[in-house]
């Protein structure tokens, strides 16, 4: 398996997110710039977190439009499994890769803490190796992750399995303040359609390994190996 | 020509910051505010000089780039 990771001027987890898919996929991930308009033939992109072209405009709006994104809109639409955390999730988004859209925080603050998700689906080739309803715990950082989409879009996922992960509380349960941003419907995580695409805001790449004090992200890596061989 | 555009956040969508500007206003004394909704001003500058196509440029730009009309509507306006 190849995968490559798209590097934008202000991406700050490119480097983690590589890490993290290299020591599952035994051997380092492809580092691709913006700037190219040249993408490697790979098994899995991802889109990684960070604040890319400073969150001008909107957050994900402006590297949404980069030279390398035309590529990798094209290979998503197309088929390819895409995995874009945080920033990447915005970045996707506004790419219309995924439905909805990202807002500012409820609160107004950067939210940088850990978090508990609930998988909503498992099969998948990003979470083959969790079950569902696996509660996993994983850290947050962002100031633009309040998920929103209209009556009919949140439809359109609920009855297409489209819901990747849900905040909850330690127990796998809504409320209690486990939604940390205000995302309609406690919405964490999102597939597009065919089930290739996943958008999160929380980063599996940051407790991928137990000395960082939890691993619970590394089973997303895992099953994209498994997957994607 | 010089276009004008707002953008703004679509009725129904959360927009905190405008609740946190009606709040800082209330703090000052004024008691009359019944809700805000902060949205985004853009010039543009453009050669071109025919009103219809310069609408069409700018209603593109807007699709593409400039709102995000899953969340926000925007209104255009031309001047010389």
């Amino acid at each position: 398996m190849q995968a490559a990771v798209i590097v934008f001027p202000g991406s700050n987890c490119d480097r983690d997110v590589a890490v993290a898919l290299g020591a599952s996929m035994g051997r380092p991930p492809l580092m691709v710039w913006h700037g190219d308009s040249a993408l490697p033939a790979v098994d899995l992109i991802v889109i990684p977190g960070g604040f890319a072209y400073g969150d001008y405009l909107r957050a994900g709006a402006i590297a949404a439009h980069s030279p390398v994104m035309r590529e990798v809109v094209a290979r998503a639409r197309a088929g390819a499994p895409l995995l874009a955390i945080c920033n990447g999730f915005q970045v996707a988004a506004e790419s219309g890769l995924l439905p909805g859209a990202l807002l500012p925080n409820a609160g107004l603050k950067f939210v940088c803490r850990d978090v508990y998700i609930r998988t909503e689906s498992s099969g998948g080739i990003f979470t083959g190796h969790y079950q569902r309803g696996q509660v996993i715990r994983l850290p947050v950082a962002h100031h633009a992750g309040n998920y929103h989409i209209d009556d009919d879009g949140l439809k359109a996922l609920e009855d297409n399995g489209q819901v990747a992960f849900r905040y909850c509380t330690p127990g796998g349960e809504p409320g209690d303040g486990a939604n940390p941003n205000g995302s309609r419907d406690d919405i964490a995580g999102v597939y597009n359609e065919a089930g290739t695409v996943l958008g999160l805001m929380p980063h599996p790449e940051r407790l991928a390994d137990p000395r960082l004090g939890g691993d619970d992200g590394k089973a997303m890596f895992d099953s994209l190996v498994a997957a994607l061989g | 020509m010089k276009a004008r555009v707002h953008i703004t956040l679509k009725p129904g969508v959360l927009d905190p910051q405008g609740k946190a500007i009606a709040q800082a206003l209330e703090r000052l004394g004024f008691d009359d505010v019944n809700g805000v909704r902060q949205g985004k001003y853009i010039e543009i500058d453009l050669a071109e000089t025919d009103a219809v196509k310069a609408r069409e440029t700018v209603e593109a730009m807007c699709g593409r780039l400039l709102a995000n009309t899953v969340i926000e509507n925007y209104a255009i306006e031309l001047a010389e």
